[in-house]
C-alpha cells in the first residue's frame, strides 16, 4: 500500500527532535500499551505482518500526528475488532459484553522472560530454492499493491547489487493478509545512492534494503 | 452521535478503575467537578483496554507488570555496548561477530524478541554505517532495547536514507566527504547493529570501561565512541 508509513525519502518532516536522558515510556500507560500488545501476541490472532499492516492503516493524518504509541493504540484495538477477540462496543466501553465468555490469560508472569527469550521467529527451516545470488545484479520490480508490502516506494524499479543470502523467511505480502507464509529467499541488495537519489548524492554512498525473492528480477 | 466524550471518558475510566486503579476511579466518580484533574485520553483508553482484556481473562496484568520491567530494566542499550567492548578487544570474537553475529551474540546470551537474526556492521576509517527503518520502527531490541522516539519519528525514517550526512550533521557528527556511508533500511526482520570504531586513546582500557563509553547512538550510527561520552546509554 502506497502510504505515508512508506516515508523513505521525503524532506518535509522537520528537524529530527532529540532528548537526552530519554526514559523508556515517557507516560505510564504508554508501558501497559506496549505490554498489552507482546501480551496479546501470544493468542497468535494475528502475525506481525498483519500487526504492522494494521497500523499502517491509521489515516496519514492522524499516523503523523500521533505518538508512537496512541497509534499503537488503534493498531491493537483494530486487530482486537477485525479478528473477533473483542467487540468495538466493548472497547469503547471498557466492559465485557453481557454473557461474554471468560478465558484463561495465555501468558502468565513466569512466562514473559522465556517468551522473550524465544523471540517471534519468522525465518523457515524450508527448501526454497533462491532465484538469485550474491554478486548478481537485480531490479526491484516496480509494484504498487494496495496491500501489504516491505518494498519501499524509493527502491522500486532501481538497480541493485545482492550481497547478501540471508536465507529463507516468511513472505510478508501474503502473510500480512492471512493468505499464506510463502517462505522465500531474502537478500541484501546494495543501491548506490545515485541510482536511488540522482547526482545530488555522494558518489560512494548506498542504501542497503532487504529484499524478498518476490520483489527482485533479473537485471 | 449518541454518546458524547464525556461520556465515554465516565465509562471507561470507570470500568477501568474498578479493576485497576482505585484513584482514577475517584476522579471518574467525581466527573462533574470542574476542578478535577482528568488524566489524559489516551491513559484512560488504555486503562479501559487493560481492563476489558484481563476482565475476559486474555491478559494476566502480573504479566503486563513482567514485560513493563523487561522493557525498562532488562532490555537496553548496555548489552549491545558489551557486545561492542568484547570485539574491540577479542579479534576472534569480532571476526565471528561480523561473520555471523546472531551466534557471535548468544555467546554472550543476548538473543530475543527482534532479535532473531543479526548483522553487525563494522565502521572504519573509510566506511560509516548508519541503520534505520522508513517503514516502521525495527530496531535490534535485545541488544539495543525499545528505539528512542526520534528514531521511530518521521524526520529520521523519511531522510536517513536520502541525506544521511545531512541526519548525523543533526546529531553533531561531521563525516568526511571521502567516508563511505552505507545506509541500512531495515525492511526484512533481520536487525542490524552498528560496530564503532574503538576511540583513539582508549588502548589501556580493559572490556568493561570500554563498554561503559559505547552509547546507543553510536551502535545506531548517528555518534562516534569518545573517551568521554557526554550521551552515556543508559
Amino acid at each position: 500500500m502506497n502510504g505515508v508509513h512508506d516515508m523513505g525519502g521525503m524532506q518535509c518532516m522537520g528537524p529530527i527532535v532529540y532528548e537526552k536522558s530519554e526514559p523508556v515510556f515517557h507516560e505510564r500507560w504508554e508501558g501497559r500499551m506496549e505490554a498489552l500488545y507482546r501480551a496479546m501476541g501470544v493468542w497468535r490472532k494475528w502475525n506481525m505482518d498483519a500487526s504492522r499492516h494494521e497500523r499502517n492503516l491509521i489515516p496519514p493524518a492522524e499516523y503523523l500526528r500521533n505518538t508512537y504509541y496512541e497509534s499503537s493504540l488503534e493498531q491493537v484495538s483494530g486487530l482486537l475488532v477485525k479478528r473477533g477477540v473483542v467487540t468495538r462496543e466493548e472497547i469503547e466501553s471498557g466492559v465485557p459484553a453481557p454473557g461474554a465468555t471468560k478465558v484463561l490469560p495465555a501468558l502468565r508472569a513466569d512466562g514473559v522472560m522465556p517468551l522473550l527469550a524465544r523471540g517471534t521467529v519468522s525465518s523457515r527451516e524450508v527448501q526454497s530454492i533462491p532465484s538469485f545470488k550474491v554478486g548478481q545484479q537485480v531490479r526491484a520490480r516496480n509494484i504498487n499493491p494496495a496491500t501489504h508490502t516491505r518494498l519501499p516506494r524509493y527502491a522500486r524499479g532501481k538497480v541493485g547489487g545482492i550481497v547478501r543470502d540471508h536465507g529463507v523467511f516468511v513472505f510478508p505480502d501474503t502473510n500480512a493478509h492471512y493468505l499464506g507464509e510463502k517462505p522465500q529467499h531474502v537478500y541484501s541488495v546494495r543501491f548506490s545512492a545515485r541510482e536511488l537519489w540522482g547526482d545530488q548524492a555522494a558518489a560512494k554512498d548506498s542504501v542497503y534494503l532487504d529484499m524478498w525473492d518476490d520483489y527482485l528480477e533479473p537485471a | 452521535m449518541t454518546t458524547t466524550r464525556r461520556d465515554f471518558l465516565t465509562a471507561a475510566v470507570t470500568a477501568a478503575g474498578a479493576a485497576v486503579t482505585p484513584e482514577i476511579a475517584h476522579s471518574g466518580s467525581t466527573h462533574d467537578h470542574d476542578h478535577q484533574v482528568v488524566p489524559s485520553d489516551p491513559t484512560l483508553r488504555v486503562k479501559a483496554l487493560e481492563s476489558l482484556l484481563v476482565e475476559k481473562g486474555l491478559v494476566d496484568p502480573a504479566a503486563l507488570d513482567v514485560l513493563v520491567d523487561a522493557f525498562e530494566h532488562k532490555l537496553g542499550p548496555r548489552n549491545g555496548a558489551r557486545v561492542v567492548a568484547r570485539a574491540w578487544v577479542n579479534a576472534a570474537f569480532k571476526e565471528r561477530l561480523l561473520r555471523d553475529a546472531t551466534a557471535a551474540i548468544a555467546e554472550l546470551g543476548f538473543a530475543s524478541h527482534q532479535g532473531e537474526r543479526i548483522v553487525a556492521l563494522e565502521n572504519t576509517s573509510k566506511v560509516h554505517n548508519l541503520i534505520v527503518c522508513t517503514l516502521c520502527s525495527c530496531y535490534p531490541w535485545p541488544l539495543l532495547g525499545l528505539p528512542p522516539r526520534w528514531y521511530k519519528s518521521a524526520p529520521y525514517r523519511s531522510r536517513a536514507v536520502i541525506d544521511p550526512r545531512g541526519v548525523v550533521r543533526e546529531f553533531g557528527l561531521a563525516l568526511p566527504e571521502d567516508t563511505e556511508v552505507r545506509v541500512w533500511d531495515s525492511t526484512s526482520e533481520v536487525r542490524y547493529i552498528v560496530l564503532p570504531q574503538r576511540p583513539a586513546g582508549s588502548e589501556k582500557l580493559g572490556e568493561e570501561e570500554l563498554a561503559a563509553l559505547v552509547t546507543r547512538d553510536a551502535m545506531v550510527g548517528v555518534a562516534n565512541v569518545s573517551l568521554s561520552p557526554e550521551k552515556s546509554a543508559t
